[in-house]
């Protein structure tokens, strides 16, 4: 009985011991990247071995960055730009299609709703050409506008389906309740249901900032002035040596600044990431 | 008497189509709301899908006059060695990921979902390279994969499994598997989790059943688990599987296609043929078959996992 419980606690103990170690290993290239930004420019070429600067701390690093094309902080405004506004946009539009689908019924509204849901289906990189297209003709190819645009389309069938679950959530009688107080329309849907809906607009809104902040592809066709560089588009520039030799400080920067947003948003904001994606899959 | 009761009626017979236009208006406003969603939807989705296909059957330049040649693009893709050689590799590294992934984050869901001590910080930190974007990753890689300034060549040479430093990343037989690491390292928390729920959807007292008849660890696995967890695995299965099909960032920023062009996929080569060499006619061909192959493989995957309800 003893020596039983003794082996299921060494089993208990090892698996945490071998949990502690693969975390370690997920951990480590973050770490890394993170501690060797922070090494002096001399030491930038060397081999992070081991990662921490060892002669002292230093901004080297993100000097250099700043150095290239529009500088470094003109490039995270850019990406803050088009990341700020696609939350926004894909947030408003998305509340607006999510209450409209759950609480009218209008003709075509099941149309319109499979409509968007098939979207998802199809890869955006498939109509990259058409879109190059249709930008340049509305004059907004090479425009963070153009970009954003797309952006928010991309993100509407996940975050319509969100918000149209979130309102189906709300019970019907407070809004008959306020009807009777004389709330109504817009009124009605910021002041009473917004509150009621918000976990659905914060899951909406982490996956559309991840999803701008972080995308390449169509930032790499759709932008072509280098002052509108979003931050992954300047980094493969950096790390393709545009700007002279490659400069692996810089680099680790770059990432260093791509990352942390992302890391502090999941972390701050797990839960609703999570239950994002789960309800997804449950779908 | 009935000059009281006539004016009621004729106001009950009124009110009715008043209430019901009215309600109709209500409806209308509907439309209103999803207007927005509807028009960006419409303008950057539906019709570049159509579009695609229009322009897939032109000669289409850049500048200058697009010229109809029907079938024309199709039957050169057909011949275009460099179009076989792109589906191949990601054919190929769609396979060798989605299995990579899959021995990951398997154990790594079957660990994560039972109740432990520092549960809840394994799961965050196994999902952290999640939020992190791929062309991030990509460029977080490329540095520590990089022969002098980089971590794993330095260290393999300091430990002595290699005479010198190795270039990773020159070499198709070391490069490929790398960059499957790298993807492995950003996607398994992904699957992870996505694994978990369906775990976590299983009944306990089934498994329980099973134990009580003298089902091994392994037998409970096969026979239970992953039966019970079909509709979850091939959700994962068919993320998994159209994410690879759609790889582009990693061999772009870490590779650029190469060592000679070996790692070019498919997204890649839509990518330059539109947009280097402004073929964008033969681009759109080319994306339709992208989009083909990928339906394809979705409706074969869903009716690989299909539940077998009415064969049972």
């Amino acid at each position: 009985m003893r020596a039983t419980r003794g082996r299921a606690r060494l089993t208990a103990a090892l698996s945490t011991l071998v949990g502690l170690v693969v975390a370690a290993a997920f951990l480590a290239p973050i770490a890394w990247t993170v501690l060797s930004s922070f090494r002096p420019a001399a030491e930038a070429a060397q081999p992070p071995l081991p990662p921490w600067p060892t002669r002292g701390f230093s901004l080297d690093a993100y000097r250099t960055l700043d150095g290239f094309s529009g500088g470094l902080w003109l490039h995270a405004a850019d990406s803050g730009l088009v990341a700020g506004s696609t939350v926004v946009l894909s947030v408003v539009v998305s509340l607006f299609a999510g209450y409209g689908f759950s609480r009218y019924r209008f003709p075509l509204r099941n149309t319109c709703f499979v409509l968007v849901m098939t979207t998802m289906m199809v890869p955006f990189q498939s109509i990259l050409v058409p879109l190059f297209i249709l930008l340049t003709r509305m004059h907004l190819q090479n425009t963070l506008t153009g970009l954003t645009l797309v952006y928010v389309t991309l993100q509407l069938p996940f975050s319509i389906f969100m918000m149209r679950n979130a309102f189906d959530a709300v019970p019907r009688e407070i809004e008959e309740a306020a009807r009777i107080d004389g709330v109504r329309d817009l009124r009605l849907l910021v002041r009473v249901l917004l509150p009621l809906v918000m976990p659905g607009v914060a899951t909406v809104a982490i996956f559309a900032f991840l999803n701008s902040w972080n995308e390449f592809l169509a930032a790499l066709v759709f932008l072509s002035d280098e002052s509108k560089f979003t931050l992954p588009v300047l980094m493969t520039a950096v790390r393709a040596g545009r700007f002279g030799s490659i400069d692996w400080g810089a680099v680790q920067a770059g990432v260093t600044v791509m990352m942390v947003p992302c890391l502090v948003v999941f972390l701050a904001l797990q839960r609703f990431y999570i239950r994002g994606l789960t309800a997804g899959a449950v779908k | 008497m009935s000059a009281t009761s006539l004016p009621t009626a004729a106001t009950a017979a009124a009110a009715k189509p008043k209430d019901r236009r009215r309600r109709k208006r209500r409806d209308l406003v509907g439309l209103l709301y999803v207007l927005p969603a509807m028009a960006l939807v419409v303008v950057f989705f539906v019709v570049p899908i159509g579009m695609t296909a229009w322009m897939s059957l032109h000669n289409w330049p850049l500048l200058g006059v697009p010229r109809f040649i029907g079938l024309g693009n199709y039957v050169r893709m057909w011949s275009d060695a460099g179009f076989w050689s792109s589906l191949r590799f990601t054919l190929l590294y769609t396979a060798v990921a989605t299995v990579a992934i899959f021995a990951v984050a398997f154990p790594l869901a079957l660990f994560v979902e039972r109740p432990r001590p520092l549960g809840a910080l394994f799961r965050t930190v196994f999902f952290l390279p999640v939020v992190v974007g791929f062309a991030t990753a990509s460029l977080l890689w490329v540095w520590l994969l990089n022969t002098d300034s980089g971590l794993f060549a330095p260290a393999f040479q300091a430990l002595g499994f290699t005479p010198q430093r190795v270039n990773i990343l020159g070499d198709f037989g070391t490069a490929f598997p790398a960059i499957v690491a790298m993807v492995v390292w950003k996607v398994a928390g992904f699957t992870m989790i996505l694994l978990m729920t369906g775990l976590q959807g299983i009944p306990g007292d089934v498994v329980e059943a099973a134990r009580i008849d003298h089902a091994g660890p392994l037998q409970r696995f096969r026979f239970i688990t992953l039966p019970l967890m079909r509709r979850t695995l091939g959700l994962a299965l068919i993320l998994c599987v159209t994410g690879s099909m759609l790889a582009f960032d990693q061999f772009y920023i870490m590779v650029a296609g190469g060592p000679r062009n070996q790692t070019v996929t498919a997204v890649y080569t839509i990518f330059n043929q539109s947009f280097v060499s402004f073929r964008l006619g033969y681009g759109s061909a080319l994306s339709i078959a992208l989009l083909a192959i990928l339906l394809v493989l979705s409706v074969g995957q869903l009716w690989l996992l299909r539940d077998r309800e009415d064969a049972r």
